[in-house]
Formats: C-alpha cells, sequence, structure tokens
C-alpha cells in the first residue's frame, strides 16, 4: 500500500514538473537547492531525493555539480551556486535559471561538502531523473545503466518509470533492470520469485552476474529457483554463442570466397596459377581508396554511392591489368605451369612496390558508407552491416558467375577451351581471344573483391599477401575446374576455421586447417569435386 | 669405393667450381687474418661474413636444384628446412651462453625466464651437446621431408598442387614459430649467441673458420649431389622429371625415388641453415616466409635449373645484385627482382650457366663438325646442359 502510495507520489510530482510552470516551482527548487548548502551530511540523502522528486530538468547539473565538488554556498546570504574556477576566483551560476551570476572571490564562498554516501546519492538520483526524460533514447540509456549498474535503491524510480513508460523497448529493458534491481532489495520472496523467472527469459549477462551473487546469500527455497535460472540462461547463451560463431563462420566463408573466386577462374578453370592475384585485390582496395579520395574532396555529397562508382572502376582496372599481363608474359608460358607462378610472382612484386611508391607503405583510409556501417541485434545475435553486405556481394557475384559460365555464348567457348583446346580451335573458336578475355574476367572479379574486403581489412601494399594463400587452400580444396567446389570449399574452410578457434585459439586453429587440408589432398588429389574423365590428364 | 663413386662424379666443371670453393676456403680467411687492415688485399670481416651467407644460400639453392632440376619437384617450402636447420643450430648457440644472458639463467635461455617457465622444455634437452645439435640439423628437416613426402608422393600429388601445399606447410610453420608457446622465441627468434664451440662466435678467427667451413660444405655437397646425378639413380630421377607415367609403366617406384631425393634435398637445406645462422647471428620466424622459398627458386632459375653449377652461380649473383641494390636504391630491389622473375621465366628458360653450357657446347660441335669436313647441320643438337 504504501509502495503504491510512492508511486502516486512521484507520478504526482512529475506530472506537476511538466505542467506547471512559473516562478513558484522556480523558487521551490532555489529553496530546494538553498537547502543542500544548510543541511548535515546525514540529512543529504533526504535532500538529494526531495530534489530529485521535483523532476525538473533544471535538477541535473545541480545534482552533477554536486557530486563533482562544484556546488558552493554564499558565507554572506546562504545562496547556493555552481560555481566554476576562474583564476583566484569564482564564476557563479544561478542553479534555477541557468544564468551566470557574476563572480566571487574563493574566500566568500564555502564548499557544500561531499562524501562518498553522497555521491551515491547523487548517482542513483540522476539515473533515476534520466528515466523520466522526455527523450526516449536518454530514457533507453538510463534504464540500460541501471540494468548494468543494479543499486537498490533506485528500485522505486523504476518502479514509478515503468508505470509512465509508453515505449516497449525502453519498458522491456525497465522490466529486466527492476528484476535486477529486485533481488538486491529487501522485497518479499514471492516477488524475487517473479524477477528470476523473468530474468531466466532473457539472456543478459548482468541478469546472470546477479543471479550468482544471489545464489550465494537466498535462502534454500529461493536457491532451486536461482540454479534453475542459471542453468536455463548459460543454455540460452550457449545457443546464442553457437548461433554468433556461425555468423562469423559464415562471413569469414563469404570473404574466402571473395577472395578465390577470382582464381577459380584463372587456376581453376585455365589452369594459370597467377600468384598475382592478391596484388589484383590490393589494387581493387586502392581503386576504391581514389575514389573515395575524389568524392571526399569534390563531391562529398555522393560519399554513400562512393562503393558502387569503385565496383566497375575496380573491375575495369584490374581487368585491364590482367589483359595485360596475361598479353605481355603469361601467353608465352601455355604449358609451364611452374613457370608461369614464377612470372605472376615476379609480378606481383613489382605491383606492390609499384603501389608502394605511389601510395606509401603505410595503411590508407576507406570509409564504410552510412548503409555498411553499424550492427543490428536479430535475437541475441550481434549482425554488423559491412559484413552482411559482403555475404550478400559474394553470393551475388558467384551466381553471376555461375550464369556468365553457363549460360551465355562467351562462357561456352571459354569452358570449350578449357575442355579440348585444339578441338575449340579447330571449330573456330579463337583460343587466345578466349584466353586473354578469361584471364582478364578472374583479375577483374579479384579487384571487385579488393572493393569489398577494402570495407573489412587495412587497405596497404601487403592487402593481397594475406588473402594468396588462403585463396589456393579453398580453390585446391574446393577441386580446381569446378565453381561449386570453390563455393563448398570457401564456406567449409571458414567453418572449420572458426569453430576450431574456441579450442584452440586463431593461431593454432589455422595452423590446424592448414595440416588438415595438407592431409586432405593426400587423399583426394584433386579436391573436393574432381573434374573426371579425360580432362584431368591433360 | 665410396671415393671412387665420388671421383667419378667429376667432369670438368664440377672440378673447377670445388677446385674455386676450396681455393676461397683458404685464401679469403688468410687475407682476412694474415693481412692488415689498410693492406690493399685485405678482406675486412663484414664482407667474410657476407659472402659466408652467400655461400649458404648456394648450398640451399644447390639443395633445391636436385629435387627442382632434376626430378621436376617445385618445392615452395624449401625455407622451411633451411629454417628448421638454422633453428636447430640456434638452440645449440642458446645453450651454449648459459649463465651470461642477461637474467643469468644457467638452463634457460633469456626469453624463457622472460616468459615465467620454469624448467627447460623436454624437446631442448640435448642441444647444450655440439654432436646432438649437429645431428638435429640434419634429421630434423630430413624426417620432416621424408614423412611429407611419404604422404604426398604416394598419393602422387604432384605438379603445381605438390608446390602449394608445400607452401600451406611453411606457411604453417611460420605461424606456428611466431607462437610464444611453441618454446622457440616466437616473434624474436633466437639470438644473442656467445659462442660456438667454445669460440666467441664474434671474433674475426671464428667467422674466418665458418665461411670456410661453409665452403667446404658447399664443395662437399656438390660433389655429393654430381655423384647422384651420374649414378644409375640419377638417370632415373631425370627420366622420372621427364616422363613420370612412362617410368612408372617401366616398373620404377616413381615415389620412393622422389622420397629419397627430398629427403637429401631436405637434409642439405638444412645444414646450409645451420651454417647459416652462426654467420648472421639470429634466426627468426621471418625465415619460415613463403616468399623466401620462391627466392631460393628464383636464384635457381637465374643460375640455370638441372645445371649444377647454375644454382650457386645464381644464388651469388642474385644475392649480391640484392646486396649492392638494397644500399644503393632501396626503392628498386623488389622491382629488379619482380623483373628478374619475368625476364628469367621468358628469356633464359636454362639460366645464365644453362645457356653459356648450350652456347659452348653448340660452338664445340660446330668445330668439330667442320674439322670432319662433314658439313652435316642436322647431327648438331644443342646438348643438353649440364
Amino acid at each position: 500500500m504504501y509502495r503504491i502510495l510512492q508511486i502516486l507520489f512521484v507520478a504526482l510530482c512529475l506530472l506537476i514538473s511538466t505542467h506547471v510552470v512559473g516562478s513558484r516551482a522556480a523558487d521551490d527548487l532555489g529553496a530546494l537547492v538553498d537547502q543542500l548548502g544548510v543541511a548535515k551530511l546525514s540529512d543529504m540523502d533526504e535532500r538529494i531525493s526531495s530534489l530529485a522528486k521535483t523532476g525538473d530538468a533544471k535538477v541535473i547539473p545541480v545534482l552533477e555539480a554536486l557530486g563533482e565538488g562544484e556546488l558552493y554556498q554564499r558565507k554572506s546570504d546562504g545562496k547556493v551556486f555552481l560555481v566554476k574556477v576562474q583564476g583566484a576566483d569564482l564564476l557563479l551560476i544561478d542553479p534555477v535559471t541557468g544564468m551566470e551570476a557574476g563572480q566571487a572571490p574563493k574566500a566568500a564562498m564555502q564548499k557544500v561538502k561531499v562524501n562518498n554516501a553522497v555521491r551515491r546519492a547523487v548517482r542513483s538520483a540522476l539515473g533515476g531523473l534520466t528515466l523520466f526524460s522526455d527523450d526516449t533514447s536518454a530514457r533507453l540509456k538510463a534504464a540500460q545503466s541501471m540494468l548494468q549498474t543494479p543499486n537498490a535503491d533506485a528500485l522505486d524510480a523504476i518502479e514509478a518509470a515503468i508505470a509512465t513508460e509508453k515505449d516497449a523497448t525502453v519498458r522491456k529493458v525497465l522490466d529486466e533492470a527492476r528484476a535486477v534491481t529486485l533481488l538486491l532489495s529487501e522485497r518479499s520472496d514471492e516477488e524475487k520469485r517473479q524477477a528470476i523467472t523473468l530474468l531466466a527469459k532473457g539472456n543478459g549477462r548482468t541478469g546472470l552476474a546477479v543471479l550468482t551473487s544471489a545464489l550465494a546469500n537466498a535462502d534454500a527455497a529461493l536457491k532451486l529457483d536461482i540454479e534453475a535460472a542459471i542453468a536455463r540462461i548459460e543454455q540460452t547463451q550457449a545457443f546464442w554463442n553457437a548461433g554468433q560463431n556461425v555468423w562469423y563462420a559464415l562471413s569469414l566463408g563469404s570473404v574466402l570466397l571473395l577472395a578465390a573466386i577470382g582464381l577459380a577462374i584463372t587456376f581453376g578453370v585455365m589452369g594459370i596459377i597467377n600468384m598475382a592475384h592478391g596484388e589484383m585485390v590490393m589494387l581493387g582496395a586502392y581503386t576504391t581508396f581514389l575514389v573515395q579520395e575524389v568524392i571526399r574532396n569534390s563531391y562529398p555529397g555522393l560519399f554513400d554511392w562512393s562503393l558502387a562508382i569503385a565496383l566497375p572502376l575496380a573491375f575495369l582496372v584490374t581487368g585491364t591489368v590482367g589483359l595485360a599481363i596475361e598479353r605481355g608474359v603469361i601467353r608465352f608460358l601455355y604449358g609451364r605451369p611452374l613457370e608461369t607462378l614464377l612470372a605472376t610472382w615476379g609480378i606481383s612484386l613489382i605491383l606492390q612496390q609499384a603501389v608502394r611508391s605511389i601510395f606509401g607503405p603505410t595503411n590508407r583510409e576507406v570509409g564504410n558508407p552510412s548503409w555498411m556501417a553499424g550492427a543490428f541485434d536479430l535475437g541475441g545475435l550481434t549482425i554488423t552491416w559491412n559484413r552482411l553486405w559482403i555475404i550478400v556481394f559474394a553470393l551475388t557475384v558467384f551466381a553471376a558467375l555461375l550464369f556468365l559460365l553457363k549460360k551465355t555464348p562467351m562462357g561456352l567457348r571459354m569452358r570449350a577451351v578449357t575442355q579440348n583446346r585444339r578441338m575449340a580451335s579447330s571449330m573456330g573458336i579463337r583460343t587466345p581471344f578466349v584466353d586473354a578475355l578469361t584471364f582478364a574476367l578472374g583479375s577483374g572479379i579479384a579487384g571487385m573483391a579488393g572493393v569489398a574486403l577494402s570495407q573489412i581489412d587495412n587497405v596497404s601494399p601487403n592487402l593481397g599477401q594475406g588473402y594468396i594463400i588462403d585463396s589456393f587452400m579453398v580453390v585446391v580444396f574446393g577441386g580446381v575446374g569446378n565453381l561449386w567446389g570453390t563455393l563448398v570449399g570457401a564456406f567449409s574452410l571458414g567453418i572449420l576455421n572458426k569453430f576450431l578457434e574456441p579450442y584452440a585459439g586463431a593461431v593454432l586453429g589455422k595452423i590446424l586447417v592448414l595440416v588438415l587440408i595438407i592431409l586432405f589432398i593426400q587423399k583426394k588429389p584433386r579436391g573436393l569435386f574432381a573434374l573426371k574423365g579425360r580432362a584431368v590428364e591433360a | 669405393m665410396i671415393t671412387s663413386f665420388l671421383m667419378k662424379s667429376l667432369d670438368r666443371s664440377i672440378l673447377i667450381v670445388v677446385a674455386i670453393l676450396l681455393g676461397l676456403a683458404l685464401l679469403v680467411p688468410a687475407l682476412n687474418l694474415l693481412t692488415a687492415p689498410n693492406h690493399p688485399l685485405h678482406v675486412p670481416t663484414y664482407l667474410v661474413s657476407l659472402f659466408g651467407k652467400y655461400l649458404t644460400y648456394a648450398l640451399l639453392a644447390l639443395a633445391l636444384d636436385l629435387v627442382w632440376g632434376f626430378c621436376g619437384i617445385l618445392s615452395l617450402g624449401h625455407a622451411a628446412f633451411f629454417a628448421l636447420g638454422g633453428y636447430a643450430m640456434g638452440m645449440y648457440l642458446m645453450r651454449q651462453i648459459g649463465a651470461r644472458g642477461s637474467y643469468g639463467n644457467p638452463l634457460l635461455p633469456d626469453f624463457m625466464v622472460f616468459l615465467n617457465w620454469k624448467e627447460l622444455p623436454w624437446f631442448w634437452y640435448g642441444f647444450d651437446m655440439f654432436w646432438f645439435a649437429a645431428l638435429m640439423v640434419v634429421l630434423v628437416p630430413g624426417v620432416l621431408a621424408f614423412v611429407f613426402g611419404w604422404f604426398a608422393f604416394r598419393s602422387r600429388v604432384n605438379g603445381v598442387y605438390l608446390s602449394i601445399i608445400t607452401q600451406a606447410m611453411t606457411y604453417a610453420l611460420l605461424l606456428a614459430f611466431f607462437r610464444n608457446d611453441m618454446g622457440f622465441g616466437g616473434n624474436n627468434g633466437l639470438t644473442d649467441f656467445k659462442d660456438i664451440l667454445g669460440f666467441n662466435i664474434q671474433a674475426d678467427g671464428t667467422r674466418a673458420v665458418l665461411f670456410a667451413a661453409s665452403a667446404l660444405m658447399l664443395a662437399l655437397c656438390l660433389i655429393l649431389t654430381a655423384a647422384i646425378v651420374r649414378s644409375k639413380y640419377g638417370k632415373v630421377l631425370v627420366a622420372v622429371r621427364d616422363a613420370e607415367s612412362r617410368t612408372r609403366f617401366l616398373g620404377y617406384r616413381v615415389e620412393h625415388i622422389k622420397l629419397f631425393a627430398f629427403t637429401v634435398s631436405a637434409m642439405m637445406a638444412g645444414i646450409a641453415g645451420a651454417l647459416y645462422v652462426p654467420q648472421v647471428g639470429i634466426i627468426n620466424p621471418g625465415e619460415f616466409e613463403p616468399g623466401n622459398s620462391i627466392e631460393v627458386v628464383i636464384w635457381t632459375a637465374v643460375g640455370g635449373r638441372g645445371t649444377l653449377v647454375g644454382p650457386i652461380v645464381g644464388a651469388i649473383l642474385v644475392n649480391g645484385g640484392k646486396s649492392i641494390f638494397t644500399a644503393a636504391f632501396p626503392e628498386f630491389w623488389l622491382f629488379a627482382l619482380g623483373g628478374l622473375f619475368v625476364l628469367v621465366t621468358l628469356f633464359l628458360p636454362k639460366g645464365v650457366v644453362g645457356t653459356a653450357g648450350a652456347y659452348f657446347a653448340r660452338r664445340r660441335a660446330e668445330r668439330k663438325a667442320r674439322a670432319n669436313e662433314a658439313p652435316d647441320n642436322l647431327a648438331i643438337e644443342p646438348m643438353a646442359a649440364e
């Protein structure tokens, strides 16, 4: 009954504070603030809560100043001011109007005394105050902070806030905060039991921590409930952790797919070991950097479109470089794969050093457009937008490539040249032309991958180096000459990596994956999806 | 018998190179130790160490040539064997420091004290003895190559696939040696060596002896490789390189032949690493970088794969060029190296020595033909370079 009265009282105060404006409220506030100056330390608690109960936004700076020790009383008339130190003098600020009220020498002022108990009271009062703010996000923040650092004193304020809260999200957090706070308070077991049930439904870490600490000094009846609730929360958390891991694995898989898919064309379809593949990815990333530089300097409004502009440009740039490499070097080396490996390695060194000479050896800044920044929650998962977009992008590129190879005349020619060069040539296909275009296509896709990877990785001359070994592993693991193999290879390596990580650590996990691939190659030297038939030996 | 087996292998070019190496092993230490520093013929100590380093690189390139040039296995992981040999030697040198480290622990190397290790890990036992370390220098790379090769060749992983998984092997080792928990000094590797066999490792005399040892070991391995290549087994090795399936159908166990060459080659690479570490004074996981292994391939390619002298010439040429270039125009070294890769594969597939050898062989054949007054052009074929 008492509690209900209290809630009513707080609600009433709120109503008054929001609806009654004018000098009376201001005078009251001024008087209340002045009382802080004369109160004994033991009375401060009460004064602070009566201040807080006004619910007036002006109270917030006053309380903050009190907590910081910036609240002073004028010795001559006992009026209390907020102060700022200005040299030897103090700049006075009227607490009610918020206006400057002249200066005073330090000797004329006396600091309002605070101790830790007062500071604590200030903190919980402040939390309670922002719970009634007009701004939804401020309320949400206050509720979350109450949930993170529960304090039994704030229980009444939380309950009052729940009574007036309209916003569902804030309300949910408040309910949880109430449950957490309630467990710390002296309420009845029945109420605590309800709180435990509520907490068990959530999956918060705070809930778990509070329950664990409550377990220590709970009586036997409550203990069972708490233990059950803890078990339930841990189970939910394990579930969501596994879910998060799956998400990370998919994300890594998509990155691997992006990096490897161009290689699946050049190595998988054409049989060329292109060690400069990683550098194509790097060139794509640097194209993004250049596009963003131009946009930043000349058309800042277009920043959100920067990736869309960079994508075709990167394809063109790296495709052209790829074409030049094929025409200039690789075409003389067909049928000598090991020599191709060496020559393309040389090209990769040249490209790296060229980029280093032009752009410098340090990381260059590539920004996220607004639609790729931030994250959202899905159940207990945190999903970042950039990772999500990269998965979508990787799958789109994969689908487009598959379509190109399987459904277009160009793709038909590419496959024909791959399967039987001489026969294709006899049928009137210009094999050198197809070779050059295929290599340019593979390089161009690597460049597009670079645009995407610039969003999650450091753009430096060494960017490509980090991907080259992984990409080769994906293609070899998946099976050469098969795009589906690359897809399966990329995602299975991603999943394997992320699921080994919790047990073995990141580096050891990676080593284990490499060892597993080496062993796997012994078992299936041609990868998961091996080509069968005469094409194999050619 | 063994001597005659080895002697048979010495044709003219090998003999010349061995003679040069023996001469260097005597001359360079003598010029370093016996002449005054201002004497015009004096060789400063840093040059002795630098050329000693080149000789160990040459040995590594020779080891690679045995598998790549004569067996067609392009290993992109030979730097791993080199680094393992180096680590074995480094562990011996670490144990030699004893209580003179900055923490003064008589048993544990400094980095272990720093990481709060209480006792020596089991795999460090025995490395206080030189003979044990020397054994490990050949054994560890040898066993790794044997196991790796046994699996790979048995399941007929060849060509580029083999290259890629050897690269994966050295990459995995790189990651592993970077970990502090492995007990090999992590990121910093092993360094701050003091003594080798009781001699101060910084002293001019020790450096000169190490140089001589590198030259002698290179000469020895050159003779050994030549003997292997000229033997009956060597003929089969080349047959495997040129027509693997045909050799198999003729009844040879191709996997055993490859495995032998691969293991011997890895052991030679290990020896090269062991000689490299005391002259350079440090071994760290950077030696496992996949890029290093590929660089070894280019030394061999520049000199001429499939020739025994070529890799030695190539290693010294490329590394000499690197030393000059990185000092004079550091920006351009990678351009030069990259260009070298491209140009050599496009225009000099036989390498410097191979091309020169082919040229001289043609000249000889032409002269002979003219002397016989039988201008039968069809018979003139460039001899296979060796």
